[in-house]
């Protein structure tokens, strides 16, 4: 009955499932590292080592860095230029960018808007934006959200219609993250209300400067400008910024939160961030002591660790699986819980560590200014981050709806 | 990297999945467990004539030359089956005991019978006292003329009743808790002043409480150097660990499988079951359970031959996350089973048992989460 698999069993030589990196992975690693430590521009670490916000100038100046030297669009096909890297390499890439703590940068146009218009993108489209997305001409912000479309994406009603060559867009978009920096936005707008409700939606792409756009800030409570509304009265967009065939723009709303969702998990900041508290704890006193010495604060630190390891492998895995069978399935769900989940528990540890210092309320100019802070300079931060990362669990389709994603795609039910 | 298996450990996979359909029924599961030895010698040669046994050792020993990943295989879809014959106390402990220290006689009397399924060797070195250190030992062994003497008692030996032959662990020198001190003896379960006390545990298997009075084993009874047994023993811990973590993934995966199956045909309020959206956040919850617990297993199994604090730590990492999902799969697969679930007649609830003691089995969640701060 088992005749093949005694043959096997005699002829068995086992092999250890690989895991480290080849020579060649490691002088990649090497390169990496001397390439940032070379060209990070340290006006710009030293505002990230103090936890200082940066300006859009910080931000698009380290962008054009990256994309000089062809390190930009990680992940594009290489003709377009890509890196062509392995999964190993990429791997390597994110945890050395986020070891050396260098900033974050804006995904909407090279890790959302870009791979839609090289996807699904007219010829025109791609000549006019892909360049402009490279080399951060042009700042992007996503148009998702309304106010009577959260979860229900589906729902949203803002509304455009076609007149001639021009489509005629009326409505309001919401939590739409630094608006006030964007030169484009990129619209999931409604171009039918006949049907089913996923049917008429289109993707669309509109100058900021176009007539009848208007940005509102939404401070949030951790007392920061990072989200915005954006109105759109009677906006003249032209035809040719549709992105594909009207009603298709559903699909690449699908096609773009399942390339959302595989980076949201930022476990190599979390690594990184992790570390860093870790260090922190010898630094706040505590009688004689440190807070190191505090068993019950570090045995958090380590369960939080351990899950932190648990979440990289499942990435790790997840990644190796699309390396061998094409995109980014519902398994990235998972990760976006798991990372947010971790992001959010670690804010709060750092609330924990620092302890009465949390409470000063420091905005962003406090935290810019060059007046001295009030309480160890690691304390300032904390807590408008804590409040802030509220948002990782809502974002990028609620902590919910990926349960409810996971239940339909992976469970079946 | 690579996480993939090769194509022999696929294959590896299939054979233990195609035995469990064709020859591990609940039914038959049910016999085997209520057979004296609590388990079916016919299996265990099947095993040997499979290669499963051989698997963990080098082809001098008269093994396979498989590796970690290959045990974690084999352990994983065990787990599957819920397999009671004592691949655990025989082949990870003892046999990894007999490949580290055994001299080459030791090694043709003891181990390539272990490995062709003549002989089941058990390993005895819990103390009442000792909980989970294992430097803990208070058996002593005293050199005689001919040999040593033993005396003490051990607890939860596994299959003892059903082994030829037991590993015993005994102090030759020091401390209670010292690590050098420790000495091994293979001792003949039918020797004089060995008594056992046979019993079930909760999960199928048996296993005996161990008392040894003034028992004379000859010199070549000792396994490798007098008072150096205790890294030959934390090693074979090591493996054995891996070994049950994958049989708990194993088992998570079968019972999230499980829970999902009752939940699409149990209907209640003319529903489904898994039409309740908060039943199903419950099964999603499951199943990230179980995929951080596959993706540490799978870790750890790649980091077995790394240096040793490497290992140690991935190991912690691996049983503390594994006693935590464990938990959590275990009670919210009984409770998403309902009333049905605590019955003895569904296989949910053997599944729970079996995962329950795996939680305790050499260190729980909090004894893992300690050695991981203090590495």
């Amino acid at each position: 009955m088992y005749n093949d698999v005694v043959y096997f069993a005699l002829n068995y030589r086992g092999v250890l499932m690989n895991l480290s990196f080849s020579k060649e992975d490691q002088e990649f690693q090497q390169e990496v590292r001397s390439f940032i430590e070379q060209n990070y521009p340290s006006e710009i670490k030293e505002k990230q080592d103090q936890g200082i916000p940066l300006s859009k100038e910080d931000t698009v100046k380290w962008h054009k860095i990256l994309n000089d030297k062809g390190w930009l669009a990680v992940n594009w096909p290489e003709e377009l230029g890509g890196t062509g890297w392995t999964i190993t390499q990429k791997h390597i890439f994110q945890n050395e960018l986020a070891a050396a703590n260098t900033p974050t940068l804006m995904p909407f146009g090279v890790n959302m808007c870009g791979p839609v218009i090289y996807t699904f993108g007219s010829d025109e489209q791609k000549e006019f934006h892909l360049p402009k997305i490279l080399n951060g001409d042009i700042w992007w912000c996503q148009g998702y959200s309304e106010p009577g479309s959260g979860s229900d994406l589906a729902s949203l009603k803002t509304k455009a219609e076609k007149k001639g060559d021009v489509y005629v867009v009326n409505g309001a978009k919401t939590w739409t993250t630094l608006a006030q920096h964007a030169d484009w936005i990129f619209c999931l707008v409604r171009t039918d209300g006949s049907g089913k409700k996923q049917e008429g939606i289109s993707f669309l792409l509109i100058d900021m400067k176009t007539p009848g756009v208007e940005v509102k800030p939404i401070i949030t409570i951790d007392g920061t400008h990072e989200v915005n509304m954006v109105y759109f009265d009677n906006v003249e967009v032209p035809v040719t910024n549709l992105v594909g065939e009207e009603g298709f723009g559903w699909s690449i709303a699908k096609f773009l939160l399942a390339h959302e969702r595989t980076g949201i998990a930022g476990i190599p900041s979390l690594k990184r961030e992790l570390d860093r508290l870790r260090d922190i704890t010898t630094q706040i006193q505590v009688g004689e002591g440190s807070l190191k010495d505090d068993a019950m604060f570090m045995s958090k630190l380590d369960r939080l660790e351990i899950k932190l390891t648990a979440a990289e492998y499942t990435e790790l895995r997840t990644l190796a699986a699309m390396s061998a069978g094409g995109h980014p399935g519902p398994e990235s769900s998972i990760l976006k819980i798991l990372g947010t989940d971790l992001q959010q528990e670690l804010s709060d540890l750092f609330v924990e560590a620092v302890g009465y210092y949390a409470h000063p309320f420091m905005t962003e100019e406090d935290l810019a200014s060059n007046e001295s802070r009030i309480g160890p300079d690691f304390a300032a931060p904390v807590m408008p981050h804590y409040l802030n990362y509220r948002k990782v669990s809502i974002y990028g389709g609620s902590n919910e709806i990926q349960r409810n994603v996971i239940a339909k795609a992976v469970l079946g039910l | 990297m690579d996480f993939s298996l090769t194509e022999e450990q696929q294959l590896l996979q299939d054979s233990i999945n195609q035995f469990i359909e064709r020859e591990y029924t609940f039914d038959d599961r049910k016999k085997f467990l209520d057979s004296e030895k609590g388990f079916n010698e016919e299996n265990w040669k099947t095993f040997g004539s499979l290669g499963w046994l051989g698997m963990p050792f080098s082809e001098d020993d008269g093994g396979y030359n498989g590796g970690p990943v290959d045990v974690m295989v084999i352990m994983e879809n065990l787990g599957k089956g819920l397999i009671v014959e004592p691949y655990v106390p025989s082949i990870l402990l003892s046999g990894k005991i007999l490949a580290d220290l055994g001299s080459d006689d030791q090694k043709s009397n003891y181990l390539h019978p272990m490995i062709s399924g003549e002989k089941i060797i058990t390993f005895a070195y819990i103390e009442p006292q000792s909980r989970f250190t294992l430097s803990d030992c208070l058996t002593k062994a005293t050199p005689s003329d001919d040999g040593f003497v033993l005396d003490g008692y051990k607890a939860l030996v596994h299959n003892a009743s059903a082994s030829d032959t037991l590993i015993v662990s005994a102090r030759t020198s020091g401390n209670q808790c010292d690590e050098k001190g420790i000495s091994l003896f293979l001792v003949d379960t039918n020797a004089k002043g060995v008594s056992l006390r046979n019993y079930s545990t909760i999960d199928g298997g048996k296993a005996s409480e161990l008392t040894l009075e003034n028992v004379s084993v000859s010199k070549e009874s000792l396994l490798g150097e007098m008072d150096e047994g205790f890294n030959a023993i934390d090693n074979a811990i090591d493996l054995a660990t891996l070994g049950i973590c994958a049989e708990a993934v194993g088992i998570m995966g079968k019972m999230n499988e499980m829970t999902l199956e009752y939940t699409k045909t149990r209907e209640q309020f003319e529903q489904k079951l898994s039409q309740f959206q908060a039943l199903q956040h419950r099964m999603v919850d499951n199943f990230m359970h179980y995929e951080q617990s596959k993706s540490l297993l799978v870790m750890c199994a790649a980091k077995m031959n790394d240096n040793t604090e490497d290992k140690k730590k991935a190991l912690a990492s691996l049983k503390y996350q594994i006693g935590l999902s464990g938990k959590h799969i275990g009670e919210e697969s009984i409770q998403l089973h309902g009333g049905m679930g605590v019955t003895d007649e569904m296989h949910i609830g053997h599944y729970f048992k079996r995962l329950t003691t795996i939680r305790t089995l050499y260190g729980n969640s909090d004894y893992h989460l300690s050695n991981y701060a203090s590495l």
